[in-house]
């Protein structure tokens, strides 16, 4: 019961920051709805008892990435500007998001319903580092190495794109 | 429902002493800084000056609060808290003493990563502290503090990548243990002496995330007059101020834990309050290492600064990690346990 009282609450929140991050008007304001969302989401991870997710969750979205982008807003000043209110060969994309977010939602709603209404699997599942370490470099080795490989190419190209011509 | 309260009676404990620990880090940095300078230091209010964190904490409560013009009013003032309460939160995982009366979630085994995690939230309250004060100097303390802070983090982060690997476990109460294996005598076991390397990556990288002297550049007073505090005055300065001695009583603590063999000690098993005593003394001799090179070394360029983080400081961590990781892999003694 209080598991629901507590999901419900979570899950209100989430809602909320996701709705705060669509609805400001300020790329500050939206980012920092966006670290509230990533928080909420990792305290969700802990109350389904996966705290090593949670704290990845924390330490790689909220406190690298999100990190980097209010870095990068607040260099160029980018909360100040205001886009024009339909912007040339972008306008098909509200359309489209609303789509994918129908699409998205029926699916969720149909994944609850096929489950008979039980949301998610709330039993002991191992979830600590070694099970997840375990899993990563024995069941699922080569789609590890190939994310790893992708990472390191994207690297190489930022360093490439960056570097002086001298 | 005991649960719930007595975890709420032991964080209120541990935040009671770290809010009066700060106030008398404060005098004791004044009093330490003063006689390295063949000066007395504060010694007006009360015996030895005793009483001067009082009188401080009263002059910053009177001081009339000022919010400048153009200010972005709820991130003006949010920021001294998101400064302040990321430090606070670094101590649930810390082991204060030997048994579970004085430890919070040290057992979590996922500690190591938590502190990381933590340790990287502190960014937020400085660089929107600078964003929101509408001043010049700030936004530059506060773009300097986050590029600074992420650049150390990743050296801190694999230099504690390099313990877990020593202790096989991310949970700092295990890792307090292991650094006590059988076939070491004493003080020998302690990860200072067996990862050598890793200690010395995480103090500097320790100076930069807390950005003390020498690496101070967030608030350097010659070029950004105060960095990102440069409009903030009262209590909102001394939130601040807290936040900053806070976290460098947590790295202390941490490094307490990881490199310096935590709460153990001899004799902690007759009497398990012994074991407070030496966490609180190894952590005061970090803290008295602290001041002193503030009174020592010279502010870094800022070019240096991030040139260090990066191009050496990362490299050797990331080597360091390799090395350990073959070695204990390869169950070299004094690597496997």
């Amino acid at each position: 019961m209080t598991d629901w009282i507590v999901l419900g609450l979570l899950g209100a929140l989430s809602v909320a920051s996701a709705l705060g991050l669509l609805l400001s008007r300020n790329a500050i304001y939206a980012a920092l709805f966006l670290v509230l969302n990533f928080v909420v989401g990792a305290v969700i991870y802990i109350v389904l008892n996966a705290p090593f997710l949670a704290v990845v969750q924390i330490s790689v979205y909220a406190g690298a990435i999100m990190v980097l982008f209010i870095f990068v807003i607040m260099l160029l000043g980018a909360e100040r500007l205001t886009p024009a209110e339909n912007p040339p060969g972008l306008s098909y994309q509200r359309p489209l998001a609303i789509a994918l977010g129908v699409l998205a939602l029926s699916v969720a709603a149909y994944v609850l319903l096929a489950r008979g209404g039980e949301a998610a699997a709330t039993q002991a599942v191992d979830a600590s580092p070694t099970a997840i370490g375990v899993q990563l470099f024995r069941n699922y080795v080569f789609p590890f190495e190939v994310v790893a490989l992708l990472l390191l190419a994207a690297m190489v190209g930022a360093v490439v794109l960056t570097r002086r011509t001298e | 429902m005991p649960v719930l309260l007595e975890v709420s009676l032991k964080s209120a404990a541990l935040l009671f002493v770290l809010l009066t620990g700060f106030a008398y880090l404060s005098l004791l940095e004044r009093k330490f800084i003063a006689r390295l300078q063949a000066r007395i230091g504060p010694n007006r209010a009360g015996p030895f000056g005793l009483l001067q964190p009082a009188a401080d904490g009263l002059k910053l409560i009177f001081k009339e609060s000022v919010t400048p013009k153009g200010v972005d009013k709820p991130i003006y003032f949010l920021a001294p808290a998101l400064v302040a309460v990321p430090a606070l939160m670094l101590f649930a995982v810390i082991p204060i003493g030997k048994g579970e009366t004085f430890q919070l979630a040290s057992r979590l085994n996922v500690g190591a990563l938590y502190v990381v995690g933590m340790m990287s939230l502190a960014v937020y309250g400085v660089a929107l502290a600078g964003w929101a004060s509408n001043n010049k100097y700030a936004v530059l303390g506060g773009l300097r503090a986050a590029a600074q802070m992420i650049a150390y983090e990743l050296g801190m982060g694999l230099s504690v990548a390099a313990v877990v690997l020593m202790a096989s476990s991310a949970s700092l109460a295990d890792i307090v243990a292991a650094q006590y294996p059988e076939q070491y005598g004493g003080i020998l076991g302690w990860f200072l002496f067996r990862q050598p390397v890793a200690a010395a990556i995480f103090v500097v990288a320790a100076f930069a995330e807390v950005a003390r002297a020498p690496f101070d550049l967030v608030e350097a007073e010659q070029e950004l007059t105060a960095g990102f505090m440069t409009e903030y005055g009262g209590m909102k300065f001394a939130l601040f101020f807290m936040g900053e001695y806070v976290k460098m009583i947590a790295v202390s603590a941490l490094f307490t834990t990881f490199f310096l063999g935590g709460w153990s000690g001899p004799f902690v098993n007759e009497l398990p309050i012994l074991s407070v005593v030496y966490f609180t003394a190894k952590v005061v001799v970090c803290l008295l290492a602290f001041i002193w090179v503030r009174a020592t070394l010279p502010r870094v360029r800022y070019d240096r600064l991030m040139d260090m983080g990066w191009k050496v400081l990362f490299p050797v961590a990331l080597a360091n990690v390799l090395v350990t990781a073959v070695l204990v892999a390869m169950g070299v003694p004094g690597y496997r346990l």
